[in-house]
């Protein structure tokens, strides 16, 4: 059993590394302390490759190659700063900490959510796109499975931003709570659908086959840092 | 100053819709992106080793299948070496029959095809729709679902959906352990409305199956193919595995088409700067290279992307006609909510409705847009009238007739009775003889009591537990004295058998006689040919109820 698992370690250094290599240098490593600033004194730090967490009284959240980077808005024009605080304070508010995390070999949303819930030491992630799209997951589902999905971002608000934190706070402590009510607008697909193609094809133009997700040291201007 | 003009122009339901300027680079655009291939063929040995100019060791695994199962070999030297405008002028040239263009069109590679495109205006399209359709008659499908599953609100409406004449019904869940009911509901309530509809219940692949396999559903729709390897991959999928689906619905006497359409694959974020057309001549080609009789294409649930670019709406016309154009079925999309305005949305579906295509709608919402659960379609039950009307305007066949409220009534209460003991028959969790009567005047599942859902759930997976079947509910409903419904379901089941409705762009009529492109093949060769309305489909049409009869007011004496 130990033998299987050491080769498959093995084979996957070595399928990294052999990526890394063709894709030149610049793309699979960490650059040297990236840093977006939205105004407000609003960073996102990036600090290096993010590691298996193990307290198990924390979330974390994984966000998209361009969130924060290419935008600071999600679709509908709510800045991704608040929708940001109230992830976490929602998390907080449960008595559980925010851990932030950037995906960078994905820009689908299901898959983000999975990486960060591999990286959590609750096993429980939250993935979010630049448009706002948003994922609960759990390490142990598929990926393209969930806790709870919210695949209509123009009609998230940032309430219920603040109760996916919240609920994400709850799995991770064992609890099974209610889903966060959803609201359904038929008229979101003639109004956003084309926007939100233009939005992701962005977040793609920034996916890097291979690369790990990096830490992110979020500073949330005036109220300090925190996660 | 803002001008006032302005001001009401953006008030405007149009103003409500997204709009976004052509983007090549990523492929959002509708047709002929400069990253488009230019078209080429070479074939060596009876192997296509080149294609729009890629070698055979160069080919995608989209490439792959397609030149090796897609492309008629035989024809490709000849057809490639066409002019795309002569091409294109023989799918309009009443003097070129349709078996013609077939011929051609199976030896064209996907950047030939969509160039072919390029060159027809949208109403050199819609002749093209008018010929090259597969079947002679064109047909309707539609919609039957509601925000709460409810089985008895759905029996009802799929019994007037039939009434109304669609001639295929689709259902999907909102709760998926629902599933087996919302089948069951769907089964019942079409062989009420009238003998021979086709359902369906869109699930994950392999529960729709196995519903299908135990005869609930008798057809299947929703397996999704890409024109991009990396969408494909990231749904965990090839064409080898789609075609592999394919044959097992084949392999149960089960009618299928795959599905896809404009738009997907850049909504995705990978559309590798290709146009939408040229991604979606892909698509069609899996389709033809799996074997598999139809598809639904007209950008479905992508429709917001192809119709806030230029030209997109004409794309996904011209995705029907490529269909059509390599002798599949086509369910022509206009499912899916598209505009504010009802101006655009009317627009929208001319290119369909008017030429006539195998499934103008895929489908209509045969119930109010609040219950849809495909989120909404583009017509929905509260145009039926409308709908109605640009028919009888146009002397335009849209697959669905006038019905009389108490013909309706009384259709919706059998099917609701029907589906009542067919649930005391099978120990299902009870249906009240007031759930009956809501269901029969209802519009949707608002104007429903409640149902015990857990209750509901928990009996819906013991019903695939016990493995019921459509034999069983033959049995219960025969037992109960719906002996008129039985003999339809078990009509339904014998198809399976026989297995004649696998034929391309076979539907059944109220005598179970398959209406499809072997037995009724589209014939058109301009005026005096092809489809022409019967006088009594004619007379059917002209007779909406809120029509003044002239005789009427005479005996009445006076206006008022």
């Amino acid at each position: 059993m130990s033998m299987v698992n050491t080769e498959a370690l093995v084979e996957r250094i070595v399928s990294e590394v052999l990526k890394q290599l063709q894709q030149g240098s610049e793309k699979g490593r960490v650059g040297a302390a990236e840093v977006a600033v939205t105004g407000d004194g609003f960073e996102f730090r990036e600090k290096g490759e993010a590691c298996p967490g193990t307290d198990q009284r924390e979330v974390v959240i994984g966000i998209s190659p361009a969130f924060g980077k290419k935008f600071k808005k999600n679709i509908v024009g709510i800045p991704l700063r608040d929708v940001l605080r109230e992830i976490i304070a929602g998390i907080e508010e449960e008595g559980l900490r925010a851990r932030v995390v950037r995906v960078r070999h994905t820009a689908d949303v299901a898959f983000i959510g999975h990486t960060a819930a591999k990286l959590s030491g609750s096993g429980i992630g939250i993935g979010i796109q630049s448009r706002g799209t948003t994922v609960i997951h759990h390490k142990d589902l598929q990926p393209l499975n969930n806790l709870e999905l919210f695949p209509q971002c123009p009609v998230l608000t940032l309430e219920t931003y603040r109760a996916i934190g919240r609920n994400a706070a709850r799995y991770a402590k064992g609890e099974s709570p209610d889903p966060v009510p959803v609201v359904n607008d038929q008229m979101a697909r003639p109004k956003y659908q084309a926007k939100a193609a233009v939005l992701h094809n962005f977040e793609t133009q920034l996916v890097r086959a291979g690369a790990r997700p990096v830490e992110v040291e979020v500073v949330l201007g005036r109220e300090g840092a925190v996660a | 100053m803002k001008s006032k003009r302005f001001e009401v122009l953006a008030q405007r339901p149009v103003n409500q819709d997204g709009f976004v300027a052509e983007w090549p680079e990523v492929g959002l655009i509708a047709m002929g992106s400069p990253n488009d291939p230019r078209p080429s063929i070479k074939i060596e040995d009876g192997k296509v080793v080149e294609m729009d100019g890629k070698r055979r060791e160069e080919f995608d695994m989209i490439e792959q299948f397609i030149a090796d199962y897609a492309i008629d070999v035989e024809v490709a030297e000849e057809a490639m070496q066409l002019d795309s405008v002569e091409i294109a002028r023989r799918i309009v040239d009443i003097n070129v029959p349709r078996e013609e263009v077939v011929r051609l069109a199976q030896g064209l590679t996907p950047a030939k095809l969509a160039e072919v495109i390029g060159h027809l205006n949208i109403v050199e399209i819609m002749m093209g729709i008018q010929k090259m359709r597969a079947r002679k008659r064109p047909g309707n499908q539609c919609h039957i679902t509601n925000l709460r599953d409810n089985p008895v609100l759905l029996a009802a409406d799929a019994a007037e959906g039939a009434l109304r004449g669609f001639d295929e019904e689709e259902t999907t869940v909102g709760v998926t352990r629902y599933a087996p009911f919302n089948a069951l509901a769907l089964l019942v309530g079409s062989q009420t409305g009238r003998g021979g509809v086709l359902t369906q219940c869109a699930l994950e692949e392999s529960f729709e199956l196995s519903l299908g396999m135990r005869g609930l559903t008798t057809y299947a729709e929703t397996i999704s193919v890409y024109g991009t390897e990396q969408v494909f991959v990231d749904g965990d999928d090839t064409p080898w595995s789609k075609a592999f689906l394919a044959s097992a619905y084949a392999s149960r006497g089960l009618k299928m088409r795959f599905t896809s359409g404009t738009g997907s694959e850049v909504q995705m974020g990978y559309a590798e700067g290709k146009s939408m057309l040229y991604l979606e001549a892909r698509c069609v080609m899996i389709a033809k290279g799996a074997g598999v009789q139809g598809l639904q294409n007209g950008s479905i649930s992508c429709i917001g992307v192809p119709g806030a670019v230029p030209s997109g709406i004409r794309a996904v016309a011209g995705e029907n006609l490529i269909t059509m154009m390599l002798d599949l079925e086509v369910a022509s999309g206009n499912d899916q909510t598209f505009s504010h305005s009802d101006i655009r949305r009317t627009a929208r579906l001319l290119p369909q409705l008017l030429p006539g295509t195998d499934l103008i709608f895929s489908g209509y919402s045969g119930v109010p847009n609040y219950d849809n659960m495909f989120a909404g379609s583009n017509f929905d039950i509260e145009d039926m009238d409308d709908y109605l009307v640009l028919q009888r305007d146009l002397m335009v066949d849209g697959g669905v007739r006038p019905v009389l409220e108490e013909e309706v009534v009384a259709v919706r209460n059998k099917a609701a009775r029907a589906l009542q003991a067919v649930f005391e028959e099978l120990g299902l969790p009870r249906i009240t003889d007031e759930e009956v009567e809501a269901a029969t005047y209802a519009h949707g599942s608002k104007d429903m009591p409640p149902r015990n859902v857990g209750e509901d759930l928990k009996a819906a997976a013991e019903m695939m537990e016990r493995g019921i079947t459509g034999l069983d509910v033959v049995k219960a409903l025969a037992k109960r004295g719906f002996t008129d419904v039985a003999e339809n379901v078990l009509n339904m089941l014998k198809q399976r058998v026989a297995g004649d409705y696998l034929h391309t762009s076979a539907v059944l009529d109220r005598n179970f006689r398959v209406d499809s492109a072997v037995n009724n093949p589209n014939d058109y060769r301009g005026p005096g040919t092809g489809y022409r309305m019967s006088e009594e489909r004619w007379e059917e049409i002209k007779n909406i109820p809120q029509a003044l009869k002239p005789e009427e007011l005479a005996s009445e004496g006076s206006g008022e």
